[in-house]
C-alpha cells in the first residue's frame, strides 16, 4: 500500500460522513429533545434566591482533620469563604443581620488554623468595624483587643484600628485609651511604630487629662524604649507643651 | 427480533461490567465511606446522624457519577480499538439498535450502582426518603450515561471526553447559583457587558438539566422529600435523555468505520 493509499484511509476513518446518512426519525428526534429541553426549562421556575445563616463554627479537632495536615490553606480558604458569606447568589447580607457571635467564633477558629495569619483581624477591625451598629462595633472590636494579647508583636497595626474606630466613630475616649494602652504596652519589636507607643499621648491630651498625659509622656522618655532622636525631641516638646497647658489652665483657675 | 438485539446488546454490555469486577469497586467504596461517615459522626460535636448522612450521601452521589462516566467512556474506546464495534455494525444490526442496546446495558449498571449506594443509605435515613433519594440518583445517573456515550462518539478520546463529562455535571450543577449571581451583581450595573453575561448565561441554563435539584442531601437528613418533588425529576430525565439519545445516534450515524 503506498503512501497516498493509507493517506486516503486514514482522511476516510477520521472524516464524518454527510449529514444525508443521519436517517430522518433521528434528526427528528434530536430536533425534538432540543425543543422540549428548551421548553421545559422555559415554563420551570427560575431559581430563586435563598439567604443562608451562618453555621456554627465546627469544633478545632474537626477542623484540624479536614485540613488535611494543611491548616494554613484551609484557614485561607475558610477566610474567603466567611468574607463571602454576606454575598450568596442572588442575595447580598447586610452586616447589621449577620451574628456576630458566631462571625467571632468563625475568625477565632481561623487563627487557630493559621495564628501567624493576620487576615481574620483585618477583617474584624477594617470590615466587621465598619458595621453601622454601636453594639456590634462594640462587640468585634472587644474581639479585636482579646486577641491581641496572643500575638502584640504581630496584631498591634490592628488594635491600633479599633482604637482609632473608637475615637472617631464611637467617640469613646476611654474605650480608645484602654486600646491604644494596650499597644503602647505589649507591642514589642522592630516593626511597631513611634506614633503607635505615642498614641495613649494624643488621646489623654484629648481628653483633658493633661497630667496623665505628662506622666505618660515622661514614662516613655524615662523608660529608655524611645530610641529615635526625632521621637525623644518630639517627646520632649510635647512634656514642655504639657506642663505650660497645665500651669496656664492652674494660672486661669486661680 | 428488533428489541432482542438491542437487548442482547444490553446484556453482553452489563456483562462485561460484571466481569470487570466494577461491582466490587462499588461495594468496596461504599464500604469505605461508610467507615469514613461513622468517624465524622465521632468528631461532630452536635448532629452526628445528620453528618453521617450528609457527607456519606454526597460522596456516593459524587463517586457514582464519576464512576459510571468513566466506565462507559473506557468500556466504549475499548470497544473502538478492538473493532468490536465493527463486527456488531457488519452483522445485520442497524447502528440506532447498537445505541440503544448499549444505553440500556450502561443503565442497568446505573441503576444497580444507585441501588447499592441507596441500601447503605438506609443505616441513617427513613425508606421513604432514601427510595427517593435513589429514584432521583438513578435519573441523574441515566443522564450522565447518555452524556458520556455523546462525548465519546463526539471527542473519541478518554481524556477529552471525561474532562467534557465532568465539566458539564459541575456547570448543570451551579447554573442555578451562576444565574442569581448574573441577575444580581454585588455592583449594581446596567452596562451591556453586564447584560451579555446574564444573556449567556441565561442561554447556557436553557440547554442544560437543572440537577442542583436532583438527589438532594436534605431529603436524607430534614426527612424533606416528596413524590411530588420526583414529577419535574422524571421529566427533566426523559425529555434529556431525548435529546442527549438524539445527539449521540446524529454523531454514530455521521461517524466513518
Amino acid at each position: 500500500m503506498d503512501l497516498k493509499a493509507v493517506s486516503g484511509l486514514w482522511n476516510r476513518r477520521n472524516r464524518a460522513r454527510s449529514v444525508k446518512f443521519v436517517p430522518a426519525p433521528v434528526l427528528v428526534l434530536l430536533a425534538a429533545g432540543l425543543v422540549a429541553q428548551i421548553v421545559w426549562h422555559g415554563v420551570r421556575p427560575p431559581p430563586t434566591a435563598r439567604a443562608i445563616d451562618l453555621p456554627s463554627p465546627p469544633s478545632a479537632d474537626a477542623l484540624a482533620m479536614s485540613s488535611l495536615g494543611d491548616p494554613v490553606a484551609t484557614a485561607k480558604l475558610l477566610m474567603l469563604w466567611l468574607q463571602a458569606h454576606d454575598n450568596q447568589p442572588g442575595v447580598s447580607i447586610p452586616f447589621a443581620s449577620l451574628d456576630y457571635a458566631t462571625v467571632a467564633g468563625w475568625l477565632t477558629r481561623i487563627l487557630e488554623l493559621d495564628p501567624r495569619g493576620q487576615y481574620p483581624l483585618l477583617a474584624a477591625s477594617r470590615i466587621y468595624a465598619s458595621v453601622n451598629d454601636e453594639a456590634r462595633q462594640r462587640y468585634i472590636l472587644d474581639f479585636v483587643y482579646r486577641k491581641f494579647f496572643e500575638d502584640p508583636g504581630q496584631r498591634w497595626p490592628w488594635l491600633a484600628h479599633a482604637a482609632i474606630v473608637a475615637k472617631h466613630r464611637l467617640a469613646d475616649l476611654p474605650l480608645a485609651l484602654k486600646y491604644a494602652r494596650a499597644v503602647s504596652e505589649h507591642a514589642r519589636g522592630p516593626g511597631v511604630p513611634d506614633w503607635a507607643r505615642d498614641m495613649p499621648l494624643v488621646i489623654l491630651e484629648e481628653m483633658g487629662e493633661l497630667e496623665a498625659a505628662r506622666v505618660m509622656a515622661g514614662y516613655l522618655l524615662s523608660s529608655g524604649r524611645v530610641k529615635a532622636e526625632h521621637e525623644k525631641r518630639y517627646l520632649m516638646q510635647k512634656l514642655e507643651e504639657l506642663e505650660t497647658r497645665a500651669r496656664d489652665e492652674g494660672g486661669a483657675v486661680q | 427480533m428488533r428489541e432482542s438485539k438491542i437487548f442482547t446488546i444490553a446484556r453482553y454490555t452489563f456483562l462485561e461490567a460484571m466481569r470487570n469486577r466494577l461491582v466490587w469497586l462499588i461495594v468496596a467504596f461504599i464500604v469505605i465511606g461508610f467507615g469514613l461517615s461513622q468517624f465524622i459522626a465521632e468528631i461532630a460535636v452536635a448532629e452526628s446522624a445528620a453528618f453521617q448522612s450528609s457527607f456519606l450521601a454526597a460522596m456516593l452521589r459524587f463517586f457514582a457519577v464519576f464512576t459510571i462516566a468513566l466506565f462507559v467512556i473506557t468500556s466504549m474506546v475499548r470497544e473502538f480499538d478492538e473493532k468490536g464495534l465493527e463486527l456488531v455494525l457488519s452483522l445485520p444490526i442497524p447502528r440506532y439498535q447498537y445505541l440503544l442496546g448499549k444505553l440500556l446495558g450502561f443503565s442497568l449498571l446505573a441503576l444497580m450502582t444507585a441501588v447499592l449506594c441507596g441500601l447503605v443509605l438506609l443505616v441513617h435515613a427513613p425508606p421513604g426518603q432514601v427510595a427517593l433519594w435513589v429514584v432521583s440518583l438513578s435519573c441523574e445517573l441515566l443522564i450522565m450515561t447518555a452524556l458520556s456515550l455523546l462525548c465519546l462518539f463526539t471527542l473519541s478520546q478518554v481524556t477529552l471526553a471525561l474532562s467534557a463529562v465532568m465539566a458539564f455535571y459541575l456547570l448543570s450543577r451551579s447554573i442555578d447559583a451562576m444565574q442569581l449571581m448574573a441577575h444580581n451583581p454585588i455592583v449594581d450595573s446596567d452596562s451591556l457587558s453586564q447584560r451579555v453575561i446574564e444573556g449567556f448565561v441565561d442561554s447556557v441554563a436553557f440547554l442544560l438539566p437543572d440537577l442542583a435539584r436532583f438527589t438532594s442531601s436534605e431529603w436524607l437528613v430534614y426527612h424533606t422529600g416528596s413524590w411530588q418533588q420526583m414529577a419535574p425529576i422524571l421529566v427533566q430525565s426523559v425529555v434529556y435523555m431525548v435529546l442527549l439519545a438524539g445527539a449521540a445516534l446524529f454523531d454514530l450515524y455521521r461517524k466513518n468505520l
